[in-house]
């Protein structure tokens, strides 16, 4: 049963994220994207990361791509004229996204051993009260430190949105 | 293994049924109670006192033409209320209704399921639910329709920060994510609810307010303002679809009250312990109702109460009898109580959308982002340090 999810819930998400370049209307390109971030929450939901889920469909899903969909919506931006391919990108896209994927197999071959890749549900860490105290414990500084970077990135955007009504 | 399936499948029914049933009947009540605030009988024709104008309205819909325009993206014109309905509908699925209750040897929860994190998934579905009215409003390649969608995911964009950290005040005092743990932490006497804790009282005003821009309803329903958007981002549906959306915004109120009754009003619980006589408080009521209902059919106003009157005051008495009979007292007394206070935020919706006239887009947005945000954080932040200093 996990496996079928899985399987399901991958392959929307590799299809949708595909379909997110290949779409030439944007609007069609944030819909895909609103699908690769909503199985990607089902996928953290397959792990046992509950807390992640939902934070994901909140944060990113509900929030963030409203907002991508919203600018969409407001500039009424029009179907996009598919540039000329680059030569550059035409010649190395395919063997660079190939050893992408082997750096990647690689990496995860050597620090997980065989047969333990995948435990279905059996991530801890993923709870809402476990990623409270990693935030309040070991990620304080970084935490703090982000929340900072926020705040002074809405000063930025308040200043230069200001700036422009005068 | 599988009775649980079988279980879930019959509970599913039951709750789907009911709802559906529930979402059609708040429309006549709205649509009376409308009335009568404006001293208007309001439906009257089909049934007694228009009873059945809900069924005659879903034959009406169904059968219209289902008229899809030639200048709209097919794909997400289609979509849209799709989206719209299936968002609604999920977050149902994990309010619960009651108790545990024994129904033929099986123990089983008035609730479809139950999840740890409920509070966080049923404010991830409703955020999604945002798509379902802006993607209708841009599919539909039409002004009006675009402004709508425009102005309803602004709206939602603004009114989910004050919710979310209004809905955040009682799961401190609470101190869980899960909706039935946190009924359990206010049972007992009526100043165990989170609404009578200190000064959640203003929680639950922020996270009222909330809710009613979140659904659009009176007086935040800018997104649908006929006099200046013909109907907002619905103008170009028609028949089921145009439901859909009709039927969504009706289940996204429910929700919105379940979520206010579950939160702040204490759930399934009654006011006071039942070893105090709350279990009496129903059958006092439906008797009541049913003797008053009975008396004015005997002494008519009007003609006609002569007949419509007395079946009421009937079901009304047997429904009384019901509540006493020892067996089915423990399913049906939370519940009672549950249906009796979400019942009284829909009133509450009802009576608003009655009352007051519609906010300007300005004075929308300013609310929202220079009072109710600001409270809510404030109240967020005093209520985390009273519970830090008292624990």
């Amino acid at each position: 049963m996990d496996l079928i999810l899985f399987l399901v819930f991958a392959a929307i998400a590799v299809v949708a994220a595909i379909n997110v370049v290949v779409q030439r209307h944007p609007i069609s390109s944030a819909v895909s994207l609103i699908a690769v971030m909503g199985s990607l929450a089902v996928l953290y939901l397959l792990l046992g990361a509950e807390f992640i889920a939902a934070a994901q469909v909140i944060v990113y899903a509900g929030a963030i791509m409203v907002l991508f969909v919203f600018v969409i919506m407001l500039l009424n931006a029009g179907t996009e004229t598919r540039a000329g391919r680059s030569f550059i990108a035409s010649l190395l896209g395919v063997p660079v996204l190939v050893a992408l994927l082997a750096l990647l197999a690689f990496f995860t071959a050597r620090i997980y051993p065989r047969g333990t890749m995948v435990h279905f549900g059996g991530f801890r860490g993923g709870t809402a009260e476990a990623v409270g105290r990693a935030l309040f414990t070991t990620y304080l500084l970084p935490f703090e430190i982000t929340s900072i970077l926020i705040l002074i990135a809405i000063v930025g955007a308040i200043v230069l949105a200001r700036k422009e009504l005068e | 293994m599988d009775s649980f399936i079988v279980i879930s499948l019959i509970k599913i029914f039951v709750v789907f049924g009911a709802l559906m049933t529930i979402l059609a009947y708040l429309q006549w009540v709205e649509r009376k109670v409308i009335a009568h605030i404006q001293v208007r009988p309001g439906p009257y024709r089909v049934g007694p006192h228009g009873l059945l104008q809900p069924l005659a309205d879903v034959i009406k819909l169904i059968t219209k033409e289902d008229l899809v325009p030639p200048y709209v993206n097919k794909v997400l014109y289609l979509a849209a209320p799709f989206l719209a309905i299936t968002m609604a509908l999920l977050s149902i699925s994990v309010i619960p209704f009651g108790p545990a209750i024994q129904v033929a040897g099986y123990q089983t929860w008035m609730q479809l399921t139950d999840l740890n994190f409920g509070v966080l998934f049923i404010l991830g579905v409703s955020s999604m639910g945002v798509y379902g009215i802006a993607l209708a409003g841009w599919s539909s390649n039409n002004k009006y329709a675009l402004l709508g969608g425009l102005r309803s995911s602004a709206q939602m964009i603004s009114y989910e920060l004050p919710l979310s950290l209004a809905i955040a005040a009682p799961l401190l005092i609470s101190n869980t994510l899960s909706l039935r743990k946190l009924v359990d932490t206010q049972d007992g006497w009526l100043w165990n609810w989170n609404l009578f804790h200190g000064f959640q009282y203003v929680s639950f005003i922020i996270f009222i307010i909330a809710g009613f821009a979140e659904t659009n309803r009176v007086p935040f329903d800018l997104p649908e303002a006929e006099n200046e958007l013909v109907a907002g981002f619905h103008t170009e549906y028609s028949s089921m679809k145009f439901a859909s959306f009709f039927m969504a915004e009706y289940a996204n109120m429910i929700t919105v009250s379940c979520m206010a009754t579950l939160l702040f009003l204490g759930g399934w619980v009654a006011p006071w312990p039942a070893a105090y006589g709350s279990g009496y408080v129903p059958v006092v009521i439906f008797a009541a109702a049913g003797v008053i209902t009975i008396w004015r059919g005997l002494n008519p106003r009007r003609r006609r109460d002569r007949f419509t009157f007395p079946p009421f005051g009937v079901v009304f008495l047997i429904a009384a009898a019901v509540f006493l009979v020892p067996i089915v007292q423990s399913a049906l007394l939370p519940l009672f109580w549950f249906c009796a206070k979400t019942g009284a935020i829909l009133f509450l919706f009802i009576w608003i959308r009655g009352t007051l006239p519609r906010f300007r887009y300005d004075q929308l947005m300013r609310f929202a982002w220079k009072i109710l945000f600001p409270v809510a954080m404030l109240n967020l932040l005093a209520t985390g340090l009273v519970i830090a200093a008292f624990s």
